[in-house]
């Protein structure tokens, strides 16, 4: 066997080294006697691993060599400088999110399984990079069910909190169903096809045959449920809500962009023969998606929940990209997923720090947070502004490119509807404004300082906000990279 | 020449320091940070400016068109919205013009707004007028150009209300804001009409267009398409674009937010309202001027009639005026539309001696330079006088040429260059004004001719109630009125460009240079174009220009004034008149309270609240009465989920199959 095939997971590889160095330091250097600067060092040892494990397979984007387009295993691996640069854009967001764990972290009830928080969270990232290199339905499967099932471990991370508990319960209930029905759809395709290479299978497929279209909406539907797309959304509130506030933010973001990008390239890839039913499939989970969450976000009091609900709709609009699968789609969808990154991790930065601090996780906590904390409010509220797609933050110009895309792929009404729901969407976002300028209030949450590592992540999440719209050469940089999906 | 980016970089990042960490800084170290950028990119520009004049020529002999920079900001497929440096001949002479301008003003302010609260924040707003400004004049595109246009408007109107405790500068702030942003409008569809015909925003075809000598190999098909389309998108394009230009240049009946934007400091009126960003329209129209010539040649009278009525206007007005930096605000609207005539009258682009009809072009540019230079010598002499006697009405000055001499010298230099006296800059550029109003059409020669002599004539009775006449003891024993040399010191350079411009000019008119003259850098197809005077119309203007200055002294010079108070006697209601503006912003007034407020806001305003309200409420109760009966989905068994979830897979199976 030629072993030389290995090096063109040099992706997947650098990040197992990252966690085989991590577990290994969780072993034998993480005793009980600690003194100060070694936890310092072992506290930093993660992030520091991880944005060195980006900088590696960054570099392989500033020099491609050949078109950039890399198979191993006879098809079953396959990488492209967009699914690099994918993977790029879940690792700063994982690094945004260690900053967070940060101070969660230092907590005594958690000092016994740190290690493990950081190993789970990598083993997610790893099972999305499988699934997003995959070239093959049962690689595709594995990675899925590798981003999910330490999932699980992590959202009953706080196992003596009931909520916690349930939340869990609720996620792996509903991933093995959606799993069941995921493989029970890959079935169909290795039974009517008699393959599971990507690259066999558009020749294969055909509209006209029934049990290749139960096929493409059972996978749809396995893989709207990492995305949480309605109707496979119902886990979602229950979780976000349950499972501890980073782990919530990492769930809201990585999970669900590395599976809408999946989403993307494997329709566009496999199911091309059934380019129309599946513009049809996605277009009313789109309208079901953005208008149902919006409608149940406005009645929300848990800020969690009420970001679970924000999440879902998010989750419509990144989507749109996938209309018609067009060259832009992609390139607008990679944009979108970028921008709402930072946008949906500065709250939830905020959100996790306030909570850290006082304990209080309620919209109406927050009346009055602007006169006891003016800055982070500001903060919040540029992000919050960029998720309702306000201009001039990045959040309005990733909706604008998003919106044309599917406007030129030859969906207008969908455009149309999903116009009216961003400001419905502006409406439940303004009342956390709201609250924190406007509504008085003689006991707001005590002012806090902050960690360095949440102001470190806080700063570049703002900054991304205000300059990823204005800076063109991101979108422009991302089209260069998609132009041949 | 890529070095050019840094023009517009450095005070864009002044301003963010200044803004961000002003707070931390002293007056001295703001102010200093400000005044050193200012310099380094006034040398640039120098550089630049030399750089381009000595540069290789076209084979033609023009000038080339550079874009040392250019940027794809967003792309929309086939219509993008670019930004970059785009540099030509008049672009070049536009960054001398505000750098030298701004750079007196960053070092005059030390004097005039020392220890003022706030002085950190008006150095920051100052950089960022002069990036914008800068920003503006070098734009690549129609769109950029409309941007920092916007930006140069945002700028002034901080500038203008910064002593925003005082309801004067707020209001006047917001009156400029709003005025000028309302014209905006209107270049903002000329841009989307332009944009949407044409299917480009960039001034390459307009350049390229310049360069065509008859054929028109340049010139887009995009264009051609826009013109079969009709023969009027163009022209309404570039009207609706003109409009804009208007409302920022102060054209008549636009103009009345300028002298309320006397409102602002003192050097500031000189920055943004006499110098750069007043300038702004007329720099517009010359940009587009291709465009105009070629395709709205029939609509060009707009502009020369504006321009004409809008010149007479302010002339008129400033006769009466009693606030020296009213005199001074209604002198440049009138200067302003000085310019926008000679454009009007320009008929084609090609120059050349023998084709009179480019002049125009070559003279408004011409009158922009020097108008810039002078007239901020003014403001900023004006500024001097008010920072001695703290007050802006002649009544409070008077006689003070022997406390403040240097102030005097200047101001009268100044005043005789605006006068259009030979061997002062002021007088060649109005000479070519009035030379091509002439080649166009003699009655627009000879009603300039009569509004430059009104120019003279109420410039000198601003001197004279100033410099001369009853002096103002009681106020002065109070304090001396003394000068300050930082202050000074810009008035000098000034003044000695205006004379250095004007005694150059002037021989080089006569005949006595071959050289370079301000017509071989700057004409309309940039080709050398030599300035020589037409001896009957300089020996009139002239003529007619030391008549007005001695009637002014006859009147004015005196302790007492028999002769003007006679003459207030024998029309008072006309003297009211003028004082008054001639009612302009009561008639404003008038229109928009009585007409637009209460017959179209109402009703508009009860319609938004109960017809489109209603709407919004019915639909947010909507929202509301849907989520409240759908929150049983959201149970929080995980067995529904799964159901939810195997009824939502089949309902999409059966609705493909």
């Amino acid at each position: 066997m030629d072993y030389s095939q290995f090096l063109y997971m040099h992706d997947e590889i650098s990040l197992i080294a990252v966690i085989v160095i991590l577990f290994l330091a969780d072993l034998f250097l993480c005793g009980d006697r600690k003194s100060g600067t070694v936890s310092k060092a072992l506290s930093l040892l993660p992030v520091g691993l991880l944005a060195l494990q980006t900088a590696y397979i960054a570099s392989a984007l500033l020099c491609p060599c050949g078109d950039g387009m890399s198979e191993a295993f006879g098809g079953m691996y396959q990488n492209t400088p967009v699914m690099t640069l994918v993977k790029v854009v879940l690792n700063v967001g994982t690094i945004i999110v260690f900053l967070m764990a940060d101070s969660w972290m230092k907590r005594p009830e958690n000092q016994i399984k740190v290690g493990e928080f950081y190993m789970l969270t990598l083993s997610t990232l790893l099972g999305m990079y499988y699934m997003i290199s995959s070239g093959h339905f049962l690689m595709f499967f594995i990675g899925l069910e590798l981003a999910s099932i330490p999932m699980t471990a992590l959202i009953a991370y706080t196992k003596n909190n009931q909520e916690s508990a349930e939340a869990a319960a609720k996620y792996i209930l509903t991933a093995l169903f959606s799993s069941g029905l995921l493989l029970y759809g890959i079935s169909l395709v290795y039974g009517t096809c008699g393959t599971m290479y990507f690259d066999e299978l558009a020749a294969k497929f055909s509209p006209a045959d029934t049990l290749q279209l139960a096929a493409l909406v059972l996978f749809i539907s396995g893989i709207g449920f990492k995305i949480s797309l309605v109707p496979f959304h119902l886990w979602t509130a229950d979780t976000y809500q349950g499972a501890p506030t980073t782990v919530t933010g990492y769930l809201s973001v990585i999970s669900k962009g590395a599976a809408a990008f999946v989403l993307f390239t494997i329709l566009v890839k496999v199911f091309q023969p059934m380019v129309e039913q599946w513009n049809t499939i996605m277009l009313w989970i789109i309208i079901f998606s953005i208008t149902v969450a919006n409608l149940f976000a406005v009645r929300q009091n848990n800020i969690k929940r009420f970001m679970a609900f924000s999440a879902i709709s998010q989750a419509g609009y990144l989507v749109l990209g996938v209309m018609g699968g067009t060259a832009q789609g992609m390139t607008s969808l990679v944009y979108y997923l970028f921008v709402y990154m930072v946008a949906n991790l500065g709250v939830f930065l905020i959100i996790n720090v306030t909570e850290q601090n006082s304990g209080k996780i309620n919209i109406s906590d927050y009346n009055g947070f602007y006169q006891s904390n003016p800055k982070l409010s500001f903060i919040m509220t540029l992000c919050l502004f960029s998720l309702a797609g306000i201009p001039p933050f990045a959040g309005f110009f990733s909706k604008f490119f998003i919106f044309m895309a599917a406007f030129n792929a030859g969906f207008p009404v969908l455009v149309f509807i999903a116009l009216v729901n961003t400001v419905i969407s502006l409406y439940y976002y303004l009342l956390i404004v709201k609250a924190m300028y406007i509504v008085k209030n003689d006991a707001p949450i005590a002012p806090f300082r902050s960690d360095c590592y949440t102001k470190t992540a806080i700063a570049v999440c703002a900054l991304g906000v205000v300059l990823g719209g204005i800076v063109s050469c991101i979108y422009g940089y991302i089209d260069t990279l998609s132009y041949g999906l | 020449m890529e070095y050019t980016i840094l023009i517009l970089l450095l005070p864009f990042l002044s301003f963010l320091f200044l803004g961000l960490a002003g707070k931390w800084l002293s007056h001295r170290a703001s102010g200093m940070i400000g005044t050193a950028v200012l310099a380094v990119i006034t040398i640039l520009s120098y550089c630049t400016a030399y750089e381009y004049f000595t540069a290789d020529r076209c084979a033609d002999g023009a000038y080339a068109t550079l874009v040392p920079y250019n940027m794809t900001w967003l792309p929309l497929g086939n219509l993008n919205f670019d930004l970059g440096i785009l540099l030509d001949p008049i672009s070049v002479m536009m960054l001398i013009v505000i750098t030298t301008v701004s750079f007196m003003v960053h070092i005059y302010s030390f004097g005039y707004m020392k220890g003022e609260r706030g002085f950190q924040r008006y150095y920051a707003f100052l950089s960022l007028f002069t990036m914008s400004m800068l920003g503006l004049v070098v734009a690549t595109n129609i769109f950029q150009m409309y941007l920092f246009w916007e930006l140069v408007g945002v700028s002034s109107y901080l500038l203008i209300g910064f002593y925003y405790t005082l309801p004067a500068a707020v209001a006047a702030s917001k009156k400029a804001f709003i005025v000028t942003r309302f014209a905006d409008l209107g270049f903002l569809i000329g841009i989307l009409i332009f944009g949407y015909y044409t299917g480009s925003f960039s001034f390459d075809f307009v350049n390229n267009l310049q360069m065509a000598d008859g054929t028109t190999p340049f010139i887009p098909c995009a264009i051609d398409k826009a013109v079969a389309a009709g023969g009027f998108i163009i022209p309404t394009a570039l009207t609706l674009m003109f409009i804009g230009g208007a409302g920022k240049s102060a054209m008549f009946p636009l103009h009345i937010w300028l002298p309320d934007a006397m409102e602002g400091p003192t050097p500031v009126s000189a920055l943004i309202h006499a110098a750069t960003m007043v300038v702004a329209g007329v720099y517009q129209v010359a940009r587009l001027f291709p465009l105009w010539v070629t395709y709205a040649q029939d609509w060009m009278p707009v502009i020369i009639w504006v321009g004409v009525f809008t010149a007479f206007y302010a002339a008129s007005v400033a006769c009466a005026q009693s606030d020296i930096k009213r005199v001074l605000a209604f002198s440049t609207i009138s200067q302003i539309a000085f310019m926008m005539v000679a454009l009007g009258v320009c008929t084609e682009i090609t120059t050349g001696h023998e084709h009179e009809g480019s002049i125009g072009y070559m003279a408004s540019m011409f009158h922009l330079f020097t108008h810039a230079m002078f007239k901020a010598c003014l403001f900023l002499g004006a500024g001097c006088i008010i920072h001695a006697v703290h007050s802006n009405e002649m009544e409070a000055m008077g006689g003070l040429r022997k406390y403040l001499p240097v102030t005097h010298v200047t101001f009268l230099i100044s005043c005789l260059a605006i006068s259009g006296i030979p061997f002062f800059s002021g007088f060649s550029s109005k000479d070519e004004i009035i030379t091509a109003c002439m080649a166009y059409n003699p009655a627009v020669g000879y009603i300039m001719t009569a509004i430059a002599a009104m120019t003279a004539f109420y410039m000198f009775r601003l001197y004279y109630g100033i410099f001369w006449g009853t002096e103002n003891r009681k106020l002065h024993e109070e304090h001396t009125p003394h000068e300050e040399s930082i202050m000074t010191m810009p008035l000098v350079v000034l003044s000695i460009i205006t004379v250095g411009v004007g005694v150059y000019t002037t021989l080089a008119g006569f005949g006595m240079f071959e050289g370079y003259s301000f017509g071989s850098l700057i004409s309309a197809d940039g080709h050398d174009y030599r300035i020589h005077f037409d001896t009957s119309v300089a020996s009139l203007s002239t003529v007619i220009a030391i008549c007005s200055i001695l009637l002014a002294t006859y009147i004015f010079k005196g302790e007492t004034q028999p002769v003007a108070d006679k003459m207030y006697a024998a029309a008072p209601r006309l003297h009211c008149w003028a004082y008054k503006r001639f009612y302009m912003d009561e008639v404003y007034q008038f229109i928009t309270h009585r007409i637009i407020f209460a017959h179209v806001s109402r009703p508009i305003a009860w319609f938004d609240r109960h017809v489109i309200d209603g709407f919004f409420n019915f639909l947010a109760w909507g929202t509301h009465a849907l989520s409240f009966n759908i929150r049983t989905l959201q149970s929080g068994r995980v067995q529904q989920y799964a159901l939810v979830f195997l009824i939502g897979v089949l309902i999409l199976i059966l609705m493909i199959l």
